[in-house]
């Protein structure tokens, strides 16, 4: 459970440049020296009734710490209902944002509702993150095994390696099913209200859910999310035409397919449909495929998960028009020149999967109530999560978190930034750093990254006036990645000489996703080079990739002299 | 690098430095040299043409000090396409890592000598490239003549290959209706595509027996004449030199590995042999020994050795003025159904070299006198260690000298290289008791030569004679410093 929400896949694209400029703009004005992001350190961990039965004490024991809810001052936690108001917080959608949200409201003795009109889990866990790694870990597997002279290497025989589509498809859903049925549990567990129906404003601090249920809070959080952008002129059938949702199904698997947008979304599903056979034509809108990576990384990704393997793809073009396939014809794509919009090609495939980002969910939300305007379907927030209308002022005491806002489209986004608003509710002032949040893409190997990139980072420095330095490293120099005969891959670290940050990380190669924390838990803690570089890893670990970037940093300052002095008997 | 006409520094990917890749790239830059060697069109191109034209040979850069060889992993431009000064053409794994290799000059990739994943030594021509398109056609010829002659390419002559065949442009007002009832298009699957480029087949010439009539893998595979192959991994495409290792590796039912032992593939070199080796079986081959005394020899070798004589040397030039007297131990049949008389008496010798076998050649040892012979010995031996050696430095043998003397080899018998008519093991001198024809006993060192030849065109009497000739050039042998 830890892992599967952990290793949440980013459900962004970053194919439609202004979905990514809109995010990546707000990172870069959100100031580099914040503290505290690592929140999220208790929110998920129950797959047991005896952790549930341990956790639910340990809530209910009145906090020693004492904090201040302005309005409603209520200490002693899920007890006493407020004079005034239903609840401390009601949270609409319960996502793994929503669901981030509300345990750590429940830590800080908030009185919680959680709306959702769907399923518990939203994106993530039923139509996202979750079951996709359950596909990726197939396709890993039967990569592998299919790769005979990988096997070889190792002194295994195998012979033909096979699947059945519908144990595959299985698989997925099963372990969907699982962690909603965790997530539903332990909200229940900790005493969250879930109220089913649709939820949306009605005015300040007052929310309508279902058909005519009318409840208060002191603050509302949306956390509705988002569903796959469709473009215009392309027509979803669900079988021949579909997107992540379909697709994550299994319930065909095409000899031949076309992606629509080479993100995080479109690469992930590549990987898996050329493990199960397919052959893959990307369709990208701009000039060349994985843009939002690091130049250099999307360079090496290219020619490790598209060159060799059965993938061709289109550039600088759009599929102006996906006709799904019907009539005994196969599926038709029209495609047209990014920039002049001139008719360029026509492609015949057997199937398309739309991965070209995904769109907000705020529709029907009542948001006119509050005198809020959407941007592209986006609600406006400030770097407070705090929700701004139309005329640019704070709506009070509404929130927005999660994908809906389109800050940073990742799930785990969506949970630290929940927690943030939290934080706030219950008297502590905090700003989430987005620089400090990972992100990962699980191919074969692994895409992981933090930070700024390469270009990114130059550009700050020479705004700024800091000199920017890049270290490198191979897994090809790596102990256990050579064990496991997955040389490919590099690391890269992006800093300031100077001070010794760390700027950003970019990893590809074996497990980088699981790699990356490392560097986000140093960047959010403000840790530098000088003092990690000291910090042992253990050998032969995959860790050590990291450590070798550390180390062979040149950093002008020396570790701070600050000397460990709890003693450990041995 | 030596044979370096311009190298380049530039900023690189990846750097290497002993057995620890990390580097910080503010203060280490690294070396990434292409090295292009200009050549003036050859004489028999001699129209008029513009004074500037040039092809450049791209050559396997040294990435590292301890780099001999690179494999290319992958062509990131296909033949034909633009160059501009900077990108990145070909990425090269070295013993440490991938590199991407860039251009120095605007141009056209010409043709791609050495294929993906294919190996080359370092110095050694992996590309042509074209300053103008008018110049890719002459490029090609030149590729083609310097990859092997005898493997003929199934391919005819073709245009830049196609690699995406993009509809013709044609301004198509409204593509929706004219799709449905024109004239079909040609549409091939990404693998097909692959394959096509891969195998360099014209893929609007492959007939498409997939859905919706589209090409699929198997029908490039079936145009490019080779069995659909279960693995993704596709057969590599010769490689530069004569030793063409399209290893028709007939996949019999081999017995399971042992349990310990490891799988290792060839290396370019590796193959090369493995083919001429097994190319040697269709020549009917027969062995004739000969005892030769040696005293006079080594007698002469102290004597110059210090004027930089070798005894590879004094044995080449023996072997060149014997197979002077007997043309016929020259000659070299190739068809089967003629023979041809060797110009030149060209020696090549056997050498070990890293692990691999290479034979450089002396060539006219019979006319060269013993000092330039050494020179030229020295000079080839040390381009053959660091794998500079020029395709006519290796393959304009017409007899073999292989000495395993040196080990305390008393005799053994070589193979036949396919091509030549006859090759001579020479083993260790040994003292050993003679009796002469009266019937007097004495100690005299003593070599044995055994000489493999193509009885097709040379018969016992032949090699005897020559043998005879050889032995007696060795036993006087003064002759050899004339």
């Amino acid at each position: 459970m830890q892992s599967a929400m952990a290793l949440s896949f980013s459900q962004t694209s970053f194919t439609r440049p202004n979905h990514v400029l809109g995010s990546t703009g707000s990172v870069f004005s959100t100031p580099t020296s914040l503290r505290f992001c690592g929140l999220r350190r208790e929110a998920f961990g129950y797959s047991t009734s005896n952790q549930l039965a341990l956790r639910c004490e340990r809530i209910r024991i009145p906090s020693r710490k004492s904090f201040q809810v302005s309005a409603s001052a209520s200490s002693n936690g899920n007890g006493a209902p407020p004079k005034s108001f239903d609840y401390d917080l009601i949270i609409i959608g319960a996502g793994v944002g929503g669901h981030g949200a509300a345990l750590h409201a429940v830590e800080k003795g908030l009185k919680t509702a959680i709306i959702e009109g769907d399923v518990v889990g939203g994106t993530c866990v039923n139509r996202g993150c979750v079951p996709s790694k359950a596909l990726l870990a197939v396709s890993g597997r039967m990569r592998e095994l299919q790769n005979e002279h990988h096997m070889k290497s190792f002194g295994l025989q195998v012979s033909a390696a096979g699947y059945d589509r519908q144990g595959v498809a299985d698989h997925a859903n099963n372990l969907a099913t699982k962690i909603r049925n965790n997530l539903t549990n332990s909200m229940k567990a900790l005493g969250v209200d879930i109220l089913t129906g649709f939820g949306s404003v009605l005015g300040p601090q007052k929310v309508k859910y279902g058909k005519d249920n009318i409840i208060t809070a002191k603050d509302i959080i949306i956390a509705t999310g988002s569903v796959p952008f469709v473009p215009k002129g392309i027509e979803v059938d669900g079988k021949t035409v579909i997107t992540s949702d379909h697709a994550l199904k299994l319930e065909s698997v095409p000899d031949w397919i076309a992606i629509v947008g080479s993100g995080y979304i479109g690469l992930e599903f590549s990987d898996v449909y050329t493990a199960l056979g397919s052959e893959v034509t990307f369709i990208e809108a701009l000039d060349q495929l994985m843009p939002g990576f690091d130049p250099e990384i999307s360079k090496l990704a290219q020619r490790v998960l598209i060159n060799p393997r059965k993938i061709d793809y289109h550039t600088g073009v759009f599929a102006s028009k996906i006709t799904p396939a019907k009539d005994g014809k196969p599926v038709l794509i029209e495609l047209i020149d990014a920039k002049t919009k001139e008719p360029k090609d026509t492609l015949e495939v057997d199937a398309a999967l739309i991965a070209t980002g995904r769109a907000p969910f705020t529709n029907g939300l009542g948001l006119e109530n509050v005198n809020v305007v959407t941007q592209r379907g986006f609600i406006p927030v400030d770097e407070r999560m705090r929700v701004i209308d139309g005329n640019g002022t704070l709506v009070p005491n509404l929130y927005c978190i999660g994908d809906a806002n389109g800050k940073l489209m990742l799930a785990h986004a969506a949970s630290a930034q929940g927690i943030s608003v939290v934080e706030q509710v219950s008297g502590r002032d905090h700003v989430l750093n987005h620089l400090s949040i990972p992100a990962a893409c699980f191919t074969h190997p692994e895409i992981s990254m933090v930070g700024l990139t390469e270009p990114q980072a130059k550009e700050k420095g020479e705004k700024e006036g800091f000199k920017v330095s890049v270290v490198k490293t191979s897994f090809k120099a790596n102990t256990k990645a050579l064990a496991e005969n997955e040389g490919e891959g590099i690391a890269k670290m992006i800093y300031r000489p100077d001070n010794g940050e760390i700027l950003g990380v970019h990893i590809f190669g074996l497990h980088a996703a699981d790699l990356i924390h490392e560097a986000s838990n140093a960047i959010a803690l403000g840790t530098r080079i000088q003092d990690i570089k000291l910090a042992v890893h253990a050998h032969p670990t995959l860790s050590e990739v990291l450590d070798e970037l550390f180390k062979a940093a040149k950093v002008e300052s020396h570790a701070t002299t600050r000397t460990v002095s709890e003693k450990v008997v041995v | 690098m030596a044979v370096s006409s311009s190298s380049f520094l530039s900023t690189t990917s990846l750097t290497n430095s002993k057995s620890n890749i990390s580097f910080a790239s503010s203060v280490s830059p690294s070396l990434r040299s292409v090295v292009f060697r200009s050549t003036i069109p050859a004489t028999s191109h001699r129209r008029s043409m513009t004074v500037r034209s040039k092809i450049r040979e791209i050559f396997m850069p040294a990435l590292s000090s301890t780099m001999t060889e690179g494999k290319i992993v992958s062509w990131i431009k296909t033949e034909g396409e633009k160059l501009a000064k900077g990108e990145s053409v070909v990425v090269v794994e070295s013993d440490k890592a991938d590199m991407d290799v860039e251009t120095f000059y605007d141009g056209y990739l010409a043709a791609i000598v050495v294929g993906e994943g294919e190996t080359a030594p370092v110095g050694a021509a992996i590309g042509l490239l074209a300053e103008t398109e008018a110049e890719i056609e002459e490029a090609k010829t030149k590729a083609a003549s310097k990859s092997s002659s005898s493997v003929v390419e199934a391919v005819v002559p073709s245009p830049p290959p196609v690699t995406s065949s993009p509809a013709p442009a044609i301004a198509q007002p409204a593509p929706v209706t004219a799709v449905a009832d024109g004239p079909r298009k040609t549409v091939a699957t990404p693998y097909a595509k692959k394959l096509a480029k891969q195998h360099k087949v014209d893929i609007g010439s492959v007939a498409g027996t997939g859905p919706f009539g589209r090409i699929t893998a198997s029908d490039v595979e079936t145009a490019a004449g080779i069995a659909p192959s279960k693995s993704s991994v596709a057969p590599p495409p010769p490689p530069p030199t004569p030793v063409a290792a399209k290893a028709a590796t007939t996949t019999t039912n081999l017995p399971p590995l042992l349990p310990d032992s490891s799988i290792v593939p060839f290396t370019a070199m590796q193959s090369a042999v493995s083919k001429n080796m097994i190319e040697s079986l269709s020549v009917p081959t027969f062995r004739v020994g000969y005892p030769v005394n040696t005293d006079a020899l080594d007698a002469l070798y102290e004597k110059v050795k210090p004027k930089g004589v070798t005894m590879t040397a004094l044995l080449a030039k023996a072997a060149g003025m014997a197979l002077a007297q007997h043309p016929v131990v020259n000659a070299s049949c190739k068809d089967g159904k003629s023979f041809s008389y060797n110009a030149n008496i060209n020696i090549a010798v056997a050498v070990a070299i890293n692990g691999g076998l290479i034979t450089p050649v002396l060539q006219d040892a019979d006319k060269l006198d013993l000092y330039l012979l050494s020179q030229k010995w020295k000079e080839l031996v040390g381009k053959a260690r660091s794998k500079q050696l020029q395709p006519h430095e290796y393959n304009s043998g017409t007899f073999t000298l292989s000495n395993l003397g040196m080990f305390g080899v008393d005799r053994f018998d070589a193979i036949l290289p396919p091509g030549q008519g006859a090759i001579m093991a020479v083993g260790a001198s040994k003292p050993t008791v003679v009796a002469d024809k009266d019937g007097f006993f004495s100690v005299k060192n003593t070599m044995l030569v055994n000489v493999t030849a193509d009885h097709r065109i040379v018969y016992g009497a032949d090699l005897a004679a020559f043998l005879q000739t050889f032995a007696k050039i060795i036993e006087n042998p003064d002759s050899l410093t004339l």
